[in-house]
């Protein structure tokens, strides 16, 4: 599946190999299920290019739930039921385990995986899974999805991608901004866009064909529209002033954006199939960062109408305004999980900003980071964690925080400054 | 790149012209797509003088205005160099002038965009009041995209906390 898009992209850019992020835990949950990912069994003669029982584990492990036994600590590879004695990996304090093997046929690849519960001695699920030799990396991440939603709950967000901004100063005065694209975990970066002038605000299309950026290319800011598979890219927008921060509608038929052309910053609505576009607010504030409810109803965006900046929600067929948060002098940039409960923004405390989260329904507001200049959160498709960006010393860096707070990680980069998070939503 | 403006290219046109007539050297970086594109200007009219206010009256005035934290008041100590460069562009209207809007690093950045936008149409509004005509004035705002100096620290968020004047 994600053979031919790769494929694609090493016409269209320069697929060079890029820092990658890497994924480093800073806190867990206190009580991690412990599971076991025996290394997957393989017929074949010649080695496979992937490991994938060590992807699974990755993924599992980097979610924070859980605590991956060492492989060194097996006593045994097993790879079907029959080989797999419940009774020694109970003793080993497994609650569930993962075994699979791979085989050969025709030149296709059969990854079968079997996920066990050790207590209830049960088989949990199981499935068999065509692959070939360049995407096992891809199973892997699907079966983790598989793996732990079985175990959690909640859909597994493994298989999706994120992008980025990087920017580095190779000489003073000299710039280098680039659009990446990776998948969730870090791995594969590579360039979508590369500029001297400053790129921003990227945004998924939900089908996660398309994004939309802003870039200064031109000299001044322009939103753009690129076609992932294609690379073929198309400037929507670049009246005088802003053109910034836009947002796709969950139908992907409508683009929400910034523009300042007619005095100060409003936000407006561009319809893509009729080029007709819509001004939605009205006030001589300003008006930014609109993002959609996941019905598409409604927007919410950030104006300093009351003085300060603070979040609104408006209801597009009636146009009334909602200010929605009312805790400390500065929340902004909100973004709103799928089933339209939370609100998480960046919100000014002490002075200092940080990651928080609003419950909608109680109004509650729990702070989730205590790194140094937090912004730009950015919510996995299943609600999970919320990635943001975030500086160390004098760098940018991303970071991420369960939506509970209970688990933390950062994800460093040995290169530039990165910047801008957006994840994908599942696809 | 295809978004240059009439006059814009008339400016660059004139640059052509005159910077083949010019004698002095002038070492600002034309070559740079679309990065500072008002830098033509400055050869565009520093080889003339017609008017009596050439760019040598006002290469001494300040280019760089600072503003205060989450403000876009134009400080008073700026006003006379503003009015300088004013007078200069009433009585030169082929000049054009780039007014960039930049901010700190504080704050989210499409909300810096927007206050980097206000800082440059204060500045604006001082150049208007004082006769140039707005058609002369382009403002684009980078936000905390620039920043003129590195580091998280209040000196440093002053120095980015600026409109610059470029022509």
């Amino acid at each position: 599946m994600q053979r031919s898009f790769i494929f694609v992209f090493l016409f269209f850019f320069s697929l060079l190999a890029r820092a990658e992020l890497t994924i480093e835990i800073t806190q867990g949950v206190d009580e991690p299920t412990p599971v076991a990912v025996v290394p997957f069994a393989w017929s074949g003669v010649q080695a496979l290019p992937e490991d994938v029982a060590q992807v699974i584990s990755d993924d599992l492990y980097r979610s924070g739930m859980f605590k991956l036994m060492p492989r060194e600590n097996m006593l045994s590879f097993p790879s079907d039921r029959d080989s797999l004695y419940f009774r020694d990996w109970r003793i080993s304090g497994s609650d569930f385990i993962v075994i699979g093997r791979v085989s050969e046929a025709d030149g296709q690849l059969n990854v079968a995986f079997e996920l066990y519960d050790i207590l209830k001695e049960e088989r949990v699920l199981g499935e068999v899974v065509k692959a070939n030799r360049k995407n096992l990396r891809a199973v892997g991440h699907y079966i983790s999805d598989k793996v732990f939603e079985a175990l959690t709950g909640v859909r597994g967000a493994f298989s999706t991608r994120i992008v980025y901004v990087t920017a580095e100063q190779p000489r003073p005065k000299v710039y280098r901004y680039r659009l990446m694209l990776a998948d969730a975990d870090g791995h594969n970066p590579r360039t979508i866009l590369e500029s001297k002038e400053p790129i921003m605000s990227p945004a998924w299309s939900r089908d996660g064909s398309k994004l939309a950026y802003v870039s200064f290319e031109s000299g001044r800011p322009a939103v753009y529209i690129q076609y992932l598979a294609t690379g073929k890219r198309e400037k929507v927008q670049s009246f005088r002033g802003l053109n910034g921060a836009p947002a796709w509608s969950p139908d992907g038929t409508k683009l929400a954006l910034v523009l300042s052309k007619d005095g100060n910053p409003e936000v407006y609505i561009l319809d893509l199939q009729q080029r007709r576009l819509n001004r939605v607010t009205h006030h001589f504030g300003i008006d930014t960062e609109p993002s959609w409810s996941p019905d598409g109803q409604s927007l919410i965006f950030t104006s300093d109408r009351g003085g300060q900046p603070q979040i609104y929600s408006i209801y597009l067929p009636t146009r009334d305004v909602t200010r929605l948060t009312f805790e400390g002098q500065y929340n902004a940039r909100g973004r709103l999980t799928q089933d339209g409960r939370f609100l998480a923004m960046v919100h000014q405390n002490n002075g200092s900003f940080h990651i928080a989260v609003q419950d909608l329904r109680t109004g509650r507001v729990d702070l989730l980071t205590e790194t140094f200049m937090d912004e730009s959160p950015t919510i996995a498709p299943n609600g999970s964690i919320i990635l943001y960006a975030t500086q160390e010393g004098v760098r940018g860096v991303l970071s991420a925080v369960s939506l509970d707070g209970r688990v933390k990680f950062r994800l460093p980069s040995s290169e530039g400054d990165v910047r801008e998070p957006a994840w994908s939503p599942f696809q | 790149m295809r978004t240059m403006n009439i006059g814009k290219a008339t400016a660059l046109a004139l640059t052509v012209v005159w910077a083949a007539g010019c004698s002095t050297t002038n070492t600002s970086d034309t070559g740079s797509m679309g990065g500072e594109p008002a830098a033509t200007t400055t050869e565009a009219t520093s080889g003339t003088s017609m008017s009596g206010t050439s760019m040598e009256d006002i290469k001494n005035l300040s280019t760089i205005f600072y503003f205060d934290f989450d403000t876009s008041q134009v400080k008073s100590e700026a006003v006379q160099a503003l009015r300088g460069h004013a007078k200069y562009l009433v009585a030169n209207p082929s000049a054009n002038v780039v007014l960039e809007g930049h901010a700190d690093e504080r704050g989210t950045r499409e909300y810096n965009i927007a206050l980097g936008e206000r800082r440059a149409q204060a500045v604006a509004r001082v150049l208007t009041v004082n006769g140039v005509s707005s058609s002369q004035i382009e403002l684009v705002s980078f936000g905390e995209e620039k920043p003129a100096v590195m580091g998280h620290n209040n000196s440093s968020w002053a120095q980015n906390r600026r409109v610059e004047l470029k022509y």
